[in-house]
């Protein structure tokens, strides 16, 4: 059951089935508040929302079919009732149907399965005012800026957005078309949880979701946002989908909720705490954004969809273009600081060169020695990898190359070419690094880059040391095009530590530095090697990959055959 | 970046023409990129090579004139500076210390080792840093270095205020009453002040300019005037002598420019009005002054000659005066070096004062007669600084120039600047960002020229003053030239808080935003290539939104038919039209046929939009009809109280913490001071309470918006 999921039984088998909605639902008040509306709605006629009863209690046999088409259509519309969307309203959320209107092009929604009901009939659900058209789901499929979408909204005000059989069954329904045809599909998720009263059905409904989640991945681009509850198994959606977005102060994300935590650990936190966004998106690392609320957030996802290919069939989108190809960028000859030591940001180099300044950055609060985000280069989406000097000196450690991993997989699975900028002194040394596995997960994002057919570009602004030189999307690894500025320095490691390990017990260590500096601290070693391809002038760098792009859009690039490689997960 | 900036090209325009030339204002105009209306005589053989011992856009400005006159130049620089223009321009560069000052460009052995080392016949000072300092000099003697600048003894007679006020008495110079002498303890400097009556003015003894200068009302502000004046005066100058005198209130600064040689020659080349100051520092100067008649000007300027003479002074150099509502003028104190402000005289008078400087020290006689110097046409100077106006009228800000666009295509307009784009503005140096100059026959053309040039300014990474340049210089008290040093605080009592719009512009404003918002909306529509699946685009030529300026929103619909955009907003009709290009931030638009220059500062996925208009930058917010009403289910979010937390408004470092965790402060009371580009500012307490937690000690640096004291 939904709060159950990876967690040993501690509460009898029943009551975990009909507590699991509830537990994770405690300690968020509204959140409660809501299910409880929709609860009521269980018991005998007398306790149901007047207004609905009001409503619904008509007499099927003097209306004709029409009239019941119209009756039901009416009744999808409003969901779980005029009442709960005020409740919805109060939470600062909006309703399933709102968002859908709102994150879609105006008029462009084709909704499936309005007339879908769950099929329910223990604990009194087969009663009339217990079925709602189109259950705890909105579904169906549109156009974002013109391109085609899919997207499943679930309904909080229909028995707290709960999964029911039928309510998976409509999901599934558009996942599965959305792959035949090769367009994404988003799903906001805003649910309680499992539907208690189904048992075993909902959960199937979950894993049936998962199924096609795994399926689709690679497939067509899966982007959840999470815009209320999302807990126990049904966390496992958002987390095989591409990109999970939350919304600030009102979504949570958690296997279990505080009350369980409590019972199981006996540690206090709160549902914020636990699985909020400011949680997922700079500790977990489970989220990938997080935007002020909802009405934010799905003006956001809009944007953020504009940069994305339809499916692995596509190619990157290129857009209308106002930013000149040819364009310098002066500011790139003196960003790099004199002293090597220093830090600069490496947004200020991304931000430069892409169109418009523009840059969608993905986890800009996790593992932030590592930049990653999509911009556009000429028009072309370009996925932007980036060691980022600012923090922790920009060196590779078990977060940031997992974040750079999963990254460089989606823009390669998406035909996105790749851009990387390379500073980093090496992998964080350190016994906390080392027994958390450093080793496998710094080869992640070796095995991405080097797995990757897409174009691959990479300028070294200044050092690429040690092994993660070759792992940052070197020559050996079949970059296409690999730049050095003048200030590149690439080398084993830093003169100081080179020369205490060649010239070790020598005096004149100092003159010793000095001379490795001059032999290694430049670009000429990599350069003479022909493992980069040219030195270029900093403020050429937006020209000179806007052209190598236009080369590269036709490169063609094929690994082996392989049922699939086995990245070291 | 060189390239971008003036260099003026050899002008045809002879000297003779400068005796007429009263009568011939336009000539500025002729040829817009040369304010001089000499070209060097190449023949006349001054110096191989110049170092100039300063760094930044005055550095820029002596190479420019030293490659006109065919002199080779080296620069100094600090070894943060190593990348920065006036290193670039200069035929060599030499390293002289690390980034404080003190240690580079204070560092007189250093700067001398520099001078031997690229023998070096002469050194330009600049502004600052050695320029009014006599040892310097007297170094440079030794070496037999020529000092361009004036005499050692010229140097000593007049950096010292009180001696130069001495000296200018004897030579008949008006001086201000009450003036006294060096003082050692706050106690001898209360007494002093009693003496003189209040209010009195407090600032270190070598400073020149306002920086360090206090204005005390009473026996406190006498004592902490003289703490923060004494400790600026260490830091600063390496000389903590002060001087106290008579404070004049709503007075005009308005000084002479003199220039004269070694052979007892000397002219006046007119005044500069320089009222407009916040903390005593100039931000708009002009010349020539609205205030003077020519009787005045001309006893102003024979007074200013008789004290040049009076210490035999050689070169270019400035006589102050403080000038009262009835033109009563007072001698304030004589800069022996040249001012930052140099170029508005430059431009009406066509001299090139570096130029004048580099013969005179070489020893020539001035090339002018009193007689020769004319005053054409209308000259004003913006001061372009990284701070934020909206803190005390300009509290220093720092950062990188993301992007960096002078006006220089506009003609009339002269920038002086040593940065460009990707420059760092660091907390070691002087903030500012560049001298703006704009000219015209008349003094209406240089302020609408000011405007434009404003307008057309790209600064973007750092925080700048533009909005409050541009609101001094479009206020009916300045266009009237009813301005005194006092102008900031009685037009904004309050604090600047940016451009007031009136209902027509916040129409204009709007009506911008949403113009620019379709266009993107249209671009994210437009995706090229053959598409495996089609793309149906939204068509349309009508939208229907809302528009939040300020807490108002506003009904918006948009018609487009090609460039241009019918925008009604609430009904009033606003057509815009022009060059939409999302990638520019620069916006030149035709608003209901009226030209404007806007810049988009930021634009986002939420409808938020950033526009400079009118010099101030306004946020819009610019959302679909639905998207408008479904925000406003959305939740408001509780800032956070920030009254009982006290974060620092500016980079810099901490001087002192006067508070400990567990003290209470009062309202008011200072909690610490923060030293940032040399000033030191007093941070005090919004509220009665305890302190919680200090976050900051004695020497840290830091950035703005940290935390410094929590209070309970």
């Amino acid at each position: 059951m939904t709060a159950r999921f990876g967690l040993p039984s501690v509460t009898g088998e029943t009551r975990a089935a009909m507590m699991a909605a509830y537990c994770v639902a405690r300690g968020s008040r509204g959140f409660l508040d809501g299910l409880r509306l929709s609860f009521r709605s269980l018991a005998p006629v007398k306790h149901a929302a007047p207004t609905l009863a009001t409503n619904r209690c008509y007499s099927v046999s003097h209306l004709s079919v029409r009239e019941r088409i119209e009756k039901k259509r009416k009744a999808a519309l409003v969901g779980g009732g005029q009442k709960r969307i005020d409740a919805q309203h109060k939470r600062g959320k909006l309703t399933a149907r709102e968002r859908v209107e709102l994150l879609l092009d105006a008029e462009s929604f084709c909704e499936t399965d309005m007339f879908v009901e769950h099929r329910c009939s223990d604990f009194g659900m087969e009663q009339d005012q217990n079925k709602f058209p189109g259950d705890s789901v909105v579904t169906g499929s549109g156009r974002i800026n013109g391109r085609l979408v899919y997207v499943f909204s679930q309904d909080f005000t229909v028995f707290g957005g709960s999964l029911s059989g039928a309510h998976a069954q409509k999901i599934c329904k558009i996942m599965d078309q959305a792959m035949m045809v090769g367009a994404p599909v988003i799903g906001l998720n805003d649910s309680g949880g499992a539907r208690i009263q189904e048992g075993v059905e909902s959960l199937a409904g979950y894993a049936d979701i998962f199924l096609r989640n795994v399926m689709a991945s690679g497939v067509v681009p899966q982007i959840s946002l999470i815009m209320g509850p999302c807990a126990g198994g049904a966390v496992y959606s958002p987390a095989l989908t591409d990109f999970t977005f939350m919304v600030k102060d009102t979504s949570y994300l958690f296997i279990t909720g505080p009350d369980v935590v409590k019972s199981v650990t006996n540690e206090d936190v709160t549902q914020e705490e636990l699985g909020g966004a400011k949680t997922h998106t700079s500790v977990s690392g489970v989220a990938h954004r997080a935007f002020e609320n909802d009405v934010e957030a799905l003006l956001h996802l809009r944007h953020f969809f504009n940069f994305l290919p339809l499916s692995n069939q596509d190619a990157a989108p290129v857009r209308e273009c106002h930013d000149s190809s040819e364009r310098l960028v002066p500011m790139l000859d003196t960003i790099v600081p004199f002293e090597s030591t220093k830090a600069y940001d490496m947004l200020d180099i991304i931000h430069a060169i892409a169109d418009e300044r523009e840059f969608f950055e993905i986890m800009p609060d996790y593992a932030k020695n590592i930049v990653v985000g999509f911009a556009r280069m000429n028009g072309r989406t370009v996925g932007m990898v980036g060691n980022q000097p600012k923090v922790a000196s920009g060196c590779l450690d078990i977060n940031s190359s997992v974040k750079g991993a999963r990254f460089v997989r989606f823009c390669d699975a998406f035909n996105i070419p790749i851009v990387t900028f390379v500073d980093v002194p090496g992998f964080l040394p350190g016994t906390s690094q080392e027994y958390g596995g450093i080793i496998r997960h710094g080869a992640k994002l070796l095995f991405a880059f080097a797995e990757a057919t897409v174009p691959k570009i990479t300028v070294i602004t200044r050092k690429a040391y040690g092994g993660a030189y070759d792992v940052m999307s070197s020559k050996h690894l079949r970059g296409d095009v690999n730049y050095a500025w003048p200030t590149a320095e690439v080398a084993v490691m830093g003169a100081k530590g080179a020369v205490q390990i060649i010239f070790r017990g020598k005096e004149n260590q100092a003159e010793a530095e000095a001379e490795y500096v001059d032999k290694f601290a430049n670009p000429f070693p990599a350069a003479v090697r022909g493992f980069v391809d040219d030195i270029i002038e900093p403020s050429t760098t937006r020209k000179r990959i806007c052209r190598d792009l236009e080369v590269l859009a036709s490169k063609k690039q094929v690994n082996p055959w392989k049922k699939h490689a086995n990245i070291p997960l | 970046m060189a390239t971008r900036s003036i260099l003026p090209p050899p002008t045809r325009l002879l000297f003779v023409l400068l005796k007429h030339a009263p009568f011939q204002s336009g000539w500025c105009a002729i040829n817009s990129k040369a304010q001089y209306s000499t070209a060097p005589n190449l023949n006349e053989k001054t110096f191989d090579k110049i170092l100039i011992a300063n760094r930044g856009e005055i550095a820029c400005r002596v190479i420019k004139t030293c490659k006109k006159m065919g002199i080779r130049t080296v620069a100094v620089h600090s070894d943060v500076d190593a990348n920065a223009v006036h290193v670039k321009m200069a035929d060599e560069a030499v390293c002289v210390g690390p980034a404080p000052t003190s240690q580079s460009y204070l560092n007189m052995d250093a700067i001398l080792d520099a001078v031997r080392d690229t023998k070096s016949q002469a050194v330009h000072p600049g502004y600052g840093f050695l320029s009014e300092n006599k040892e310097f000099a007297k170094r440079l003697a030794k070496e037999c270095v020529t000092f361009i600048g004036p005499d050692t003894h010229a140097i000593q007679a007049m950096g010292d205020k009180i001696e130069s006020k001495l000296i200018a008495k004897a030579a008949k110079v008006n001086t201000i009453p009450g003036f006294d002498g060096v003082v050692k303890t706050p106690e001898e400097a209360v007494k002093i002040a009693q003496d003189i009556g209040y209010p009195v003015m407090i600032k270190a003894s070598a400073g020149g300019g306002g920086k360090g200068m206090r204005v005390a009302w009473n026996d406190e502000d006498t004592r902490e005037g003289f703490r923060f004046s004494s400790q600026e005066a260490a830091s600063s100058f390496g000389d903590d002598r002060l001087l106290i005198e008579k404070y004049i209130d709503n007075p005009r600064h308005i000084e002479i420019q003199v220039l004269a040689d070694k052979h007892g020659n000397a002219v006046w080349l007119n005044e500069r009005e320089c009222s407009i100051q916040r903390r005593n520092q100039k931000v708009v100067e002009e010349a020539p002054s609205t205030f003077l008649d020519s009787e005045t000007r001309r006893a102003m300027g024979e007074q200013a000659v008789q004290l040049a003479k009076a210490v035999q002074y050689s070169s270019a150099g400035t006589v102050e005066f403080l000038v009262d509502s009835s033109k009563n003028f007072y001698f304030l104190e004589m800069n022996t070096r040249l001012q930052v402000e140099h170029p508005i005289t430059e431009c009406i008078t066509g001299l090139d004062l570096v130029e004048q400087m580099i013969r005179v020290a070489k020893g020539y006689q001035l090339q002018h007669k009193q007689e020769d110097i004319p005053i054409n046409g209308w000259a004003f100077e913006s001061r372009v600084y990284a701070e934020d106006p909206y803190k005390s009228f300009g509290l220093p800000s720092i950062g990188r120039l993301s992007q960096y666009q002078e006006p220089t295509d506009l003609n009339n307009v002269r920038v002086d600047s040593g940065i460009e784009e990707g420059s760092d503005i660091s907390i070691y140096y002087d903030p500012m960002i560049s001298k703006l100059i704009t000219y015209g026959a008349t003094r209406a053309e240089a302020l609408t020229k000011m405007e434009d040039a404003l307008d057309n300014y790209v600064i973007r990474g750092v925080t700048h003053n533009i909005p409050l340049l541009r609101e001094i210089i479009t206020h009916p008290r300045f266009i009237s030239g009813d301005i005194s040093t006092n102008f900031l605080p009685e037009v904004y009592p309050d604090g600047f808080k940016g451009h007031q719009l009136q209902v027509g512009q916040q129409r204009e404003l709007v009506a911008s935003a949403a113009a620019l918002y379709i266009t993107a909306q249209l671009t994210f529509q437009n995706v090229r290539g053959n598409l495996r699946v089609p793309s149906i685009p939204v068509e349309s030529s009508c939208w229907r939104l809302s528009a939040q300026l300020g807490e108002q929103w506003h009904d918006v619909e948009v018609n487009k038919s090609g460039p241009i955009y019918t925008v009604h907003i609430d009904g009033e009709r606003v057509e815009v039209h022009g060059q939409w290009n999302l990638a520019s931030p620069l916006l030149p638009l035709t608003i209901n046929s009226k030209h404007r220059m806007l810049q988009c500062l930021s634009r986002d996925a939420s409808g938020n939009i950033v526009l400079q208009y009118l010099g101030t930058s306004f946020k819009v917010r610019i959302l679909s009809k639905l998207a408008a009403k479904l925000n406003a289910y959305m939740p408001d979010k509780v800032p956070e109280d920030t009254s009982s937390i006290l974060r620092s408004p500016m980079p810099g470092t901490v001087v002192a913490v006067t508070v400990k965790p567990g003290d209470k402060v009062a309202e008011g009371q200072e909690i610490c001071v923060i030293e940032a580009m040399k000033m030191q500012n007093s941070m005090t307490a919004v509220k009665q309470a305890k302190v919680k937690r200090v976050h900051c000690k004695p020497g840290e640096t830091v950035g703005e918006g940290d935390l410094l004291v929590e209070l309970e």
